[in-house]
């Protein structure tokens, strides 16, 4: 599809596309090119945002942009790069922009290959909890104690029992220069992370937090507030790691219990029950944890 | 013959021919992945690298799966890329490879020939490659290196030709072809390059026209694409043809078209086969010719597009074709045998097709073996005995259950 672009950043991911209302992930798909400017090609891997911006015939995006599989998209992003630079093509930039299932799960091998290469990619993940584009089913990324459509509660089962992957630390093992986490709910902060990591060579990584009204169980105007709730409880650190350490932290001002979180959201209403006692306080545990290990909050 | 030069002329293993090839084509991406029999080839275009005779961005992947994922994003970026594998890293390829055929992705990779596991073996057949049959890649297969190294260069060719746009695998059996040497004639680089001008496609990744590549589609538009992949699979067989013999004027070397028909104008029994054991094929063509039989032989030289209709003009007067396939579809029978009689059924007054499985992981095929495969098929059909199943070749009844 043609398009006009380059005369105004905003318009690099315009309306139409098929998003859900209150999709967190469109709206972060928006300020991320912002941020990058028109310069960039992106890559998607399959999922939501291939789903909902791809039907064929129309499209919203004004920057080269290509799907091939569900599992390669940090490997074709890698022959984009090599392209680039084979045509000497030096003021275009590679981004990916892919879901959690893809990055934490199935392409997680090609992500790893693609991090220790040190090839020039900044790869974005809209971390939405779930494989929402096929109904929800869990990821490697779900928070734990989430009810999904494969790790749903019942009499036997309070969701999903195992840790979110740190993917963040993982990436930053790899000798990645630029890692950082940010959220929906503070898109000046996205931008800037985005722009940051723009001005890195080689692999990039930024983990971004885009509530899911209709994954997670909440009505379609409240994404962003819920993106708040979840930074402001611990469960969603937002930090930048350069060059492997810590520089630079969102402090929490007025630090949530969790719970304020959690029973906003119908894929944790089960926790709020009265033998959900014992989980609610393993998830302050880890927000706990998230706090002291980032130092989210500063002490006076 | 144009005059050959002994600069040109040297003996080279077959997986250096393959090399050289590639850097005569001028890639401007490589990615792979190693596993044997394959590994010369891209351990030889490293060297190349290496010693600055190359000029390549050369990305050294984590799977074949990752390899084959890089060359379809280069070259939706616009530059030639290439890959190699073999067996279970082809298997690995194949969901990028159906992917990339579908959104008219050219590359070349060299399929070298290797039986898939389990047992695990690196001793060849063809399943590998045939597995990947259906996916919309062009495929050839070749006998000599002389051959795989030519057929590379007329891939680039074919795979970028603007009507064509899909990925191209030239097959070559391991060890037989990539671990042998042989004397190789090669085509200067200004020959070459005339040959193969740089890949400059209409469309690419480009921040000053941006399009979507590898949009969702539906019932109303998805049909229309796979029937342009069998579009371009069609126009290939003229356009192939023609770029073999472009090739063939400036190198003197004429491996044939889609096929070469050997010996077979008035063959009452007719070989088809493929690969590097067509070699030993002809040379037990040449003794029972010479002992008054009328056999023939045609090789497959590109089996995807399947060239039916050249087949058929080589076959239609014979009695009987033996099909040798190095494959096996289980269940059913080898895919070059299915091939054939599909395309021959409904047609009048037709050789009977019989399809033996021959030579898989590596069993042996000599001359002999060929002789009583010729044997067989003519008892066959003195019995008048139609043939569903396919008969395995010098199986040893003592090792089966
Ligand atoms: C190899 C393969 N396995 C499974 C699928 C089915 N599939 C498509 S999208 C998807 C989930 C996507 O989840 P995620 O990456 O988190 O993106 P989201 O839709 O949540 O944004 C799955 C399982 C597929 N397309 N390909
Ligand atoms: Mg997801």
């Amino acid at each position: 599809m043609n398009g006009e672009r380059g005369a105004n950043k905003e318009a690099l991911f315009v309306s139409g596309h098929r998003a859900c209302h209150g999709c967190g992930l469109a709206l972060a798909v928006r300020h991320i090119l912002k941020a990058t400017g028109p310069d960039v090609i992106v890559v998607t891997p399959t999922g939501c945002l291939e789903t909902f911006s791809s039907p064929y015939g129309y499209s919203p995006w004004r920057v080269p942009w290509i799907h091939h599989l569900f599992e390669n998209a940090p490997a074709v992003a890698s022959g984009i790069a090599a392209a680039l630079s084979a045509q000497k093509r030096n003021n275009v930039r590679v981004v990916v922009i892919g879901g959690d299932g893809s990055t934490f799960d199935i392409g997680f091998g090609a992500l790893s290959g693609m991090l220790e290469r040190g090839d020039d990619v900044l790869y974005i993940c809209t971390d939405n909890g779930a494989y929402m584009n096929t109904g929800g089913q869990r990821s490697g990324a779900t928070p734990t104690y989430s009810s999904t459509t494969t790790h749903p509660v019942g009499r036997k089962s309070m969701g999903k029992p195992q840790l979110k992957k740190d993917l963040p630390a993982i990436v930053a093992d790899h000798g990645t220069p630029y890692v950082a986490t940010a959220s929906v709910a503070y898109l000046k902060d996205l931008r800037k992370k985005v722009e940051k990591a723009m001005t890195y060579h080689g692999p990039r990584y930024i983990q971004i937090d885009t509530p899911c009204p209709s994954g997670w169980g909440f009505s379609s105007e409240l994404a962003l507030e819920i993106g708040r709730l979840g930074v402001n409880c611990g469960l969603v650190p937002l930090f930048e790691m350069e060059n492997g350490s810590l520089t630079r932290v969102r402090k929490i001002r007025k630090k949530l219990q969790v719970t304020e979180y959690l029973k906003a959201q119908s894929r944790f209403k089960h926790l709020l029950q009265e033998d959900g006692s014992e989980y609610l306080k393993e998830l302050q545990e880890i927000a706990d944890q998230n706090i002291a290990k980032y130092a989210l909050i500063t002490s006076s | 013959m144009l005059e050959q030069t002994m600069s040109n002329v040297k003996v080279v293993e077959g997986s250096e021919a393959v090399a050289l090839a590639v850097k005569g084509c001028r890639p401007e991406v490589i990615s792979a992945y190693p596993i044997s029999p394959q590994t010369h080839i891209v351990e030889w275009l490293a060297r190349m690298m290496a010693n600055g005779e190359m000029d390549t961005e050369y990305v050294r992947v984590e799977s074949e799966f990752s390899a084959a994922s890089v060359i379809s994003g280069s070259s939706a970026a616009g530059s030639r890329s290439y890959t190699a594998s073999s067996s279970q890293g082809l298997l690995l390829m194949t969901e990028v490879l159906y992917c990339s055929a579908g959104m008219r992705l050219p590359f070349v990779i060299t399929g070298v020939n290797r039986a898939l596991s389990a047992p695990i073996t690196i001793q060849i057949d063809h399943q590998d490659t045939i597995s990947l049959r259906d996916s919309g890649v062009i495929q050839f297969y070749v006998e000599s290196s002389q051959e795989v190294y030519d057929t590379h260069i007329a891939a680039f060719k074919i795979a970028e030709d603007p009507q064509i746009l899909l990925p191209v695998m030239v097959c070559m059996d391991g060890w037989i072809l990539t671990h042998s040497y042989e004397r190789i004639n090669f085509i200067e680089q200004e020959k070459i390059d005339s040959f193969l001008p740089p890949f400059r496609p209409a469309n690419f990744l480009d921040v000053n026209n941006p399009k979507a590549w590898g949009s969702y589609s539906e019932e109303n538009v998805l049909m229309e694409f796979k029937y342009s992949v069998q579009q371009a699979m069609q126009y290939g067989k003229k356009r192939i043809t023609e770029i073999f013999a472009e090739l063939a004027r400036i190198t003197g070397r004429d491996h044939g078209g889609l096929i070469e028909a050997y010996r077979t104008e008035d063959a009452e029994v007719i070989l088809l086969a493929m690969g590097s054991v067509v070699g030993t094929i002809k040379e037990a063509v040449d003794e029972l010719r010479s002992i008054g039989k009328k056999v023939g032989l045609v090789k497959i030289r590109c089996y995807r597009p399947f060239p039916h209709e050249d087949i058929w003009e080589a076959i239609k007067a014979a009695k009987v074709v033996a099909v040798m396939d190095a494959n096996f579809s289980m269940g059913s029978e080898g895919a070059l045998g299915m091939d054939l009689k599909s395309k021959l059924c409904g047609m009048r007054d037709t050789p009977l097709v019989f399809d033996f499985i021959a030579g898989l992981g590596g069993r042996e095929i000599n001359v002999k073996t060929v002789r009583r495969i010729v044997e067989k098929a003519e008892e066959m059909l003195n019995k008048g005995l139609p043939l569903s199943e396919s008969y395995w070749v010098d199986l040893n009844p003592e090792i089966l259950p």
